[in-house]
């Protein structure tokens, strides 16, 4: 496995800072399982009851879209039509 | 289009982010010495914050009270947190932590030099929180703005701990100075011996420092160093009047016309002697680095071990 260091595998970490917000990604830790991970995600990026929540994921299971340099994003450049702000709208209708 | 070409149109491309306050993310293009200059000062970073935690840990168990115990306590496991933050970015680069750690037990790699003083006393830990986290704080402020992305995010995160870890020096050095004629004597000691060395966690003048030009350049650097290094003095001064601390720089004189403190001349040469490895503790301080990591291989291997069989126990069931 790529990730496999000295330390254990590699491990992505995501806090959730309140409930109801979305998982944030705020670094990595290493541990040889999750459950050791875990613990150390809790140590290293909790200790200041920064999270109640917390995810873990193997680095190596992430997938990346390419960088920016390439063209993976564009489909959305000529699409102006899906912005609000593309149509327009007599002055003085309200509530839209 | 041959490889020049490109080298120019990725260098023109890293350069317009550059410009234009983008940060440089880990899959993006960047310049070999740019990535070089970020692998050693990361590193040299990171190594900084876990070696930064031996002259603090020699006073846990002499610590005065449970109180002052915890929170020396808690402000040392701060400090290997930064470290972990900071060889997690270090490695979005491309070099694993446990080459980090090879580099610094060969000598390859450095820390900062404020760590290779003893702590002598009980004040020598009021006077790390508050000048040393002071002039690290300082600095890393500073680096919140740095270019590359992880590096950054680490800084802010960092930056966020850091002002308990000033607090709390800063109220043993109040506390002792409140105290007995000998409490004063020793924080005065404290701040004597701690006083020059801070300023030297800066670095060389601008004028001999010929790697922060780039740096700053790729806006690695946001600030020089005598700027920094003015900052601090400009903030700690008041701080050390204010509960009776003198500093022991008979040159030191508000510069009303440079609104800053002109002050006297650093020796250069300790700088130096501390850095090519001939300071009071460099040499306790790799060793008891590289001690505790062979001691704690055991761990890891267990940790392995564990890991491995219980992967075997789950291909049997399945
Ligand atoms: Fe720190
Ligand atoms: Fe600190």
């Amino acid at each position: 496995m790529s990730n496999q260091t000295e330390k254990g595998e590699l491990w992505e970490v995501f806090l959730q800072s309140k409930s109801g917000l979305a998982f944030k990604h705020a670094g990595s830790v290493h541990g040889s399982d999750a459950e050791i991970a875990l613990q150390n995600a809790r140590d290293v990026y909790t200790r200041r009851n920064e999270a109640v929540g917390l995810w873990i994921v193997p680095s190596d299971q992430i997938a990346a879209a390419p960088s920016d340099s390439d063209s993976f994003f564009d489909p959305a450049d000529d699409k102006v039509y899906r912005h609000p702000t593309f149509y327009n709208v007599p002055d003085g209708v309200k509530h839209m | 289009m041959d490889n020049n070409e490109d080298y120019n149109k990725n260098l023109l491309e890293f350069e317009r982010k550059i410009e234009a306050e983008e940060k440089i993310e880990p899959r993006d293009w960047m310049p070999d010495e740019y990535r070089q200059h970020l692998i050693r000062q990361m590193s040299q970073h990171a190594h900084s914050e876990v070696i930064g935690m031996q002259p603090e840990g020699n006073w846990v168990n002499r610590a005065p009270s449970l109180r002052s115990k915890k929170i020396l306590i808690a402000k040392i496991q701060d400090e290997g947190g930064h470290g972990l933050y900071l060889y997690s970015a270090a490695e979005t680069l491309g070099v694993s932590r446990d080459q980090f750690v090879k580099w610094l037990h060969e000598g390859k790699a450095k820390y900062s030099s404020i760590f290779n003083y003893p702590t002598l006393s009980w004040a020598d830990i009021g006077a790390i929180g508050w000048l040393v986290d002071g002039a690290a704080i300082v600095n890393q402020v500073s680096l919140c703005r740095t270019s590359y992305g992880p590096y950054s995010r680490a800084m802010v995160r960092i930056c966020k701990e850091e002002s308990f870890h000033q607090r709390q020096g800063y109220e043993i050095m109040c506390d002792m100075m409140n105290g007995t004629e000998d409490q004063r004597k020793m924080a005065q000691d404290a701040m004597n011996r701690w006083w020059w060395p801070s300023l030297m966690m800066f670095g060389p003048t601008d004028n001999d420092s010929p790697n922060s030009q780039r740096a700053m350049k790729w806006k690695i650097k946001r600030e020089s160093n005598d700027k920094l290094r003015q900052k601090f003095i400009y903030k700690t001064v008041g701080q050390a009047e204010f509960i009776g601390l003198t500093v022991p720089d008979p040159d030191l004189n508000w510069n009303e016309e440079a609104q800053h403190y002109d002050f006297g001349e650093i020796d250069w040469n300790e700088f130096y002697e501390v850095i090519k490895g001939r300071g009071p503790c460099n040499k306790q301080r790799l060793e008891t680095h590289i001690k505790s990591h062979q001691e704690g291989e055991w761990v890891r291997d267990t940790a392995r071990e564990y890991n491995r069989l219980k992967q075997e126990v789950k291909k049997e069931l399945v």
